[in-house]
């Protein structure tokens, strides 16, 4: 493995976990405003469909958090468990794309 | 457990001996009140037990070859009270942990100064002569930044108690890190992206947890964590910006 790899899989894990500071609010914030007064999932259906400004900030979010879970678990695996072999990053890769699928699937069933 | 006998406190000491660390062998020596561990364990030396083998120079705090755990945590023995080390009324001194033991209370630091060189924590002159002098006041940042860090004397306490380096051995642990940084702060070094490079590898910077446990246990209260995260983000900017 190149030397200079480690530090941009850390690195990643950083910048993934600023965004997601961000987005988390951005959210919570968003949520707060949107159930003011009761919503139905009608109405949040209405709200999303069509919102590709909605599905843009969440395919972003959904991007920063399978990066930053799949680094962070890969770190769990290497310091506390010392896996460090190729299967430990097979299954790392997997995990990072499962949880890609399964967010992006999610918003487009919001959005599209 | 302190006795009393011919006026003079006694106090049991127990000394990591042999290559493995495993086997203790217990003394029983007199001590005074304003004595270090330094002199408890040259007392024990000389009449005693000649074949104990321990590592000092100075005697003063400036060498830093005299450390060794005491009661669990490193410490320069020099500089250590009897009277404040004590637990329970008794001692119990061990080679520095995450070194291999040479014999007793002695460690091989061969490792340690490698990973220093590895993280080109050596000065690097500009290859040409430098045909203009530079002064660089006190209040100048990076000086002030340099000052912080230059301090250290390698007594090898924080990398002792460093964890990380306990269970990744690759990584080049807080002295060999704080003195880089110190480096990278010098306008007069010129390695430049070199030693950015060179802090950054697989054990380089990004291992460390900010647990602070170097910070802890320096002698000298620096703060090597402090200069670790300063790395991390200059190597983080330069890594963005493409310079390395």
């Amino acid at each position: 493995m190149s030397n200079r790899l480690e530090f941009k899989i850390w690195l990643a894990h950083r910048l993934s976990a600023m965004a997601l500071g961000l987005f988390v609010v951005v959210h919570l914030a968003g949520m707060m405003i949107a159930i003011q007064g009761g919503v139905s999932a009608q109405e949040i259906l209405g709200r999303t469909s069509g919102n590709y400004v909605f599905g843009l900030f969440y395919s972003l979010f959904v991007l920063a958090a399978a990066t930053h879970a799949s680094i962070g678990l890969r770190t769990v695996a290497r310091e506390v468990l010392g896996w460090k072999g190729w299967s430990a990053g097979i299954l790392i890769i997997c995990f990072f794309l499962a949880l890609n699928i399964v967010g992006v699937s999610a918003i487009g069933g919001l959005v599209l | 457990m302190i006795n009393m006998a011919n006026n003079k406190q006694e106090i049991k000491v127990t000394i990591a001996r042999g290559q493995l660390g495993v086997d203790f062998e217990s003394f029983t020596v007199p001590y005074d009140e304003e004595q270090t561990i330094l002199d408890l364990l040259t007392h024990i030396q000389r009449d005693v037990d000649p074949t104990l083998s321990y590592r000092f120079a100075c005697r003063v705090g400036m060498c830093g070859s005299c450390a060794m755990r005491v009661n669990g945590k490193p410490r320069w023995t020099c500089r250590t009270l009897v009277r404040k080390a004590l637990q329970d009324g008794e001692l119990r001194l061990e080679p520095l942990s995450n070194f291999k033991v040479v014999k007793d209370l002695v460690v091989d630091m061969e490792q340690f100064f490698d990973k220093w060189q590895e993280a080109k924590g050596r000065f690097e002159p500009s290859e040409s002569p430098v045909q203009e002098f530079a002064p660089i006041k006190p209040d100048n940042a990076k000086r002030q930044l340099a000052d912080e860090a230059i301090e250290c004397i390698n007594c090898g306490c924080c990398y002792a108690a460093c964890d990380v380096v306990a269970s990744n051995p690759d990584y080049l642990g807080p002295a060999a890190l704080n003195r880089a940084w110190s480096l990278v702060n010098d306008a007069k070094d010129f390695a430049g992206p070199e030693r950015l490079k060179a802090v950054s590898g697989d054990g380089g910077c990004q291992n460390c947890h900010t647990n602070s446990q170097c910070v802890a246990r320096c002698p000298l209260q620096l703060n090597p964590t402090r200069s670790i995260a300063g790395l991390k983000k200059e190597v983080s900017l330069a890594t963005l910006k493409g310079q390395i």
